[in-house]
């Protein structure tokens, strides 16, 4: 293992190891804190991302953060790592990957090519030396396409996951938020709902009821329930109408274990969710959930810091080409990410590295009331992220999710995002909003007080 | 400039104009989600915008604002049992949020004070503010009022009400341990949402002790005015420990029989 020595301002500074000299250059976050990893100094911290600029990347293929021997997500890393692309940037340190990804040269042609030259613990690295404009301007080079029912992620458009969480998954309930979310433009990325219990047939009714919706109107989107993957496996034998297959992942052996789920499960997760053949688009068909934190929230971070540990989820994602990857990133509460300025860095180096690797990144924006954040600190980090080319964003009624008890973005906010940056929904899902009459030629909503024909049966329900 | 020219640009829009009602209000009836907000352009209507700020104000205060820890005990006082006012080693509300960790222990003062009480009780019950402290000036006298009659109806000794300022539940298995009690009932304010700042949960251990695992716990939650009420709450409580005392064991495999699932069902109106 090699030490790390770095002179910055007077000072003679140590790091024992890669492992610590990364915790060491991460910009403050509480949960680094809460595991004993972060910088005791901004000097120090300084002097860490200092260290970390001279390394060459090539570093990063001898020195493993977690032994290839303990850990399956390494072994993933580093045996699917593309020697062949690397070799284009095999010269460079850390340092000069920032200044050659922020070069107007460098494009989503480049950086498309060079995804699996990138292993995730390089991207956490130049992440850790790059201010927010840095992640902004990187990331909105990359275009990440992917279809199922639509097409997702092409430049200029903006899609949502329509989030219609109900605390005891009541069938009207539920269905009057999809309504609403539908009326509002929302739901192209997807109709998502977690449900109340992981219970096999309440899973299987859901899973039934969002899809007979979407049959019934004929929209161009998807439809996932997130339950465990087991449950899924599950539910497909009994065929069930799968369309995503859903799990929540981290970027450890062992945080997988404690999520019940290894690389062996959801091969055949993911083997079984491509047999359906339910895509007319395309066939990805995973979405995955990830957030800083995890990974030490299960005391599985191995000293790793939580930053780097997400990273290193988008190797686990990027095996499974996933329709969608969703950072979960102000859920998990003060003791990881304590306000507003950690929760909007961590959206935006999460997205940052994860589409560098090649994913469909999208983002809950979204925060706890114990967090010190607010919707201002939101409205924040959603315009940073649509500048960054976000792929998708979560659509809720009123920014309040009375099943998980958070606040995320609401059906109004993915208008306003569209509106002030030009961006339009997945094109199927534009056409059906204009068939529909629910937006119109501009992408304005265009209902007042009648609802769109295909809807006369909730009109009937209305006039009860 | 003249004035005529700005008339003419804007020209006294109608009131009524301003904010897009939704024809769908009615299907409030069905969510407490925030559905069929209406629209100004399209965002929030002011009104809309304003409620949620006032329930996001609700729940940050829940969370900030230190709980009266002398009005409480003198409300406790009530009760006869004898107060003790501990603390966890959570220094001040910022620690605390950061720190779970030092929540869940109670500092060394504290465990002194809890030695030197040399009697032995089935029962301790713990009040600590949690993420909330709402919730427990709101609600925990009105919880004891109702659950103590029924643990005396047990014939269960019941220590004195212990509470500990900056506590996590896990710090009710610290009191245990040092008071050397056989069950730990701790009544402990929720992470609020946004329309439940004031919810109590209670956690209830069978032979706690330091370190022990999460699944060794029964757990009431969401206990307010308009969610289950403290009369619900007790009957349950009480018979939670009537069954672990008798069984010696709490958690996961002891089932909470009491459930009942009286939630309406309603129809998917979305399909014909």
């Amino acid at each position: 293992m090699a030490e790390f020595v770095m002179n910055a301002g007077g000072e003679r500074f140590r790091f024992a190891s890669l492992k610590e000299l990364m915790a060491k250059a991460s910009p403050l976050r509480s949960g680094d804190q809460l595991a004993g990893l972060a910088a005791l100094s901004d000097h120090q911290r300084v002097a860490a991302q200092m260290a970390l600029a001279e390394l060459p990347l090539s570093h990063f293929l001898n020195e493993a953060l977690i032994p290839y021997e303990q850990d399956e997500v390494t072994r993933l890393i580093v045996d699917s790592h593309d020697a062949q692309a690397f070799k284009a940037i095999a010269h460079m340190n850390v340092g000069d990957l920032r200044n050659y990804l922020l070069n107007e040269q460098v494009g989503a042609a480049e950086l498309a090519a060079l995804a699996p030259a990138f292993m995730p613990e390089m991207l956490a690295a130049v992440s850790k030396l790059m201010r927010i404009q840095d992640l902004i301007l990187v990331a909105s080079k990359c275009e990440v396409v992917t279809a199922f029912r639509n097409t997702l992620g092409l430049s200029g458009t903006l899609s949502t996951r329509l989030q219609p969480n109900h605390p005891t998954d009541d069938p009207a309930g539920v269905a009057a938020s999809i309504l609403d979310g539908l009326l509002y433009a929302n739901g192209d990325a997807v109709i998502g709902i977690n449900p109340a219990t992981d219970n096999l047939q309440a899973v299987t009714t859901l899973m039934k009821m969002l899809d007979e919706v979407i049959q019934h109107y004929q929209i161009p989107t998807q439809s996932c329930v997130l339950s465990h993957v087991t449950t899924h496996l599950e539910a497909i034998s009994l065929g069930a109408p799968v369309d995503l297959v859903f799990q929540s992942i981290a970027g450890t052996e062992q945080a997988n274990q404690g999520f019940g789920i290894n690389l062996a499960l959801l091969d055949e997760a993911y083997i079984a969710a491509l047999s359906l053949k339910r895509g007319t688009k395309g066939n990805n068909v995973m979405y995955f959930e990830t957030g800083q934190g995890s990974a030490l929230s299960s005391n599985s971070h191995h000293g790793v810091d939580q930053q780097t540990c997400e990273a290193r989820a988008y190797a686990v994602a990027r095996r499974y080409k996933p329709l969608l990857v969703n950072t979960v990133v102000g859920f998990i509460g003060p003791e990881y990410l304590y306000n507003g300025k950690q929760i909007i860095r961590a959206g935006l180096e999460d997205h940052f590295c994860g589409k560098l690797m090649g994913l469909p990144m999208g983002c809950d924006i979204c925060y706890t009331n114990h967090a010190d954040a607010d919707q201002d600190d939101m409205d924040m980090l959603l315009v940073q992220l649509v500048s960054a080319g976000v792929n998708f964003i979560m659509g809720i009624p009123g920014s309040d999710d009375i099943m998980l008890n958070y606040q995320t973005t609401s059906f109004h906010d993915a208008l306003f995002a569209r509106q002030i940056s030009g961006k339009k929904p997945a094109p199927e899902f534009e056409a059906w909003l204009q068939q529909q009459q629910i937006t119109d030629d501009h992408g304005h909503l265009a209902l007042k007080q009648q609802l769109p024909k295909a809807f006369d049966v909730v009109s009937k329900e209305l006039r009860k | 400039m003249s004035d005529d020219k700005s008339n003419s640009l804007v020209t006294k829009p109608a009131l009524a104009e301003l904010v897009i009602e939704n024809p769908w209000r009615s299907l409030q009836k069905h969510t407490n989600a925030r559905i069929a907000l209406g629209r100004a352009g399209s965002s929030l209507p002011t009104k809309a915008h304003l409620a949620f700020q006032l329930a996001h104000a609700q729940a940050r205060d829940a969370v900030l604002m230190p709980l009266d820890y002398q009005q409480l005990a003198e409300d406790l006082a009530h009760f006869d049992l004898g107060v003790k006012h501990l603390r966890s080693q959570a220094c001040d509300r910022s620690t605390y949020l950061q720190r779970p960790d030092l929540g869940r222990l109670l500092d060394e003062p504290s465990k002194q004070t809890l030695a030197n009480d040399l009697a032995s009780y089935d029962i301790v019950l713990v009040l600590t503010e949690g993420l909330s402290s709402a919730a427990i000036g709101e609600n925990a006298s009105s919880m004891l009022a109702a659950f103590l009659p029924r643990v005396v109806g047990l014939g269960l000794s019941i220590a004195p009400l212990i509470i500990v300022e900056q506590g996590r539940v896990a710090v009710g298995d610290d009191v245990a341990h040092a008071l050397g009690a056989k069950m730990v009932a701790i009544l402990v304010g929720e992470r609020p949402g946004l329309s439940s700042p004031d919810s109590l949960g209670i956690y209830f251990t069978y032979q706690a002790y330091p370190g022990i695992e999460e699944a060794k716990r029964n757990c009431l939650s969401n206990i307010r005015s308009a969610g289950m009420s403290v009369d619900d709450a007790a009957f349950r409580l009480a018979y939670l420990i009537e069954q672990a005392n008798q069984l010696g064991y709490s958690g996961v495999e002891l089932k909470d029989k009491t459930e009942s699932s009286n939630a309406k069902v309603g129809q998917n109106f979305l399909l014909p």
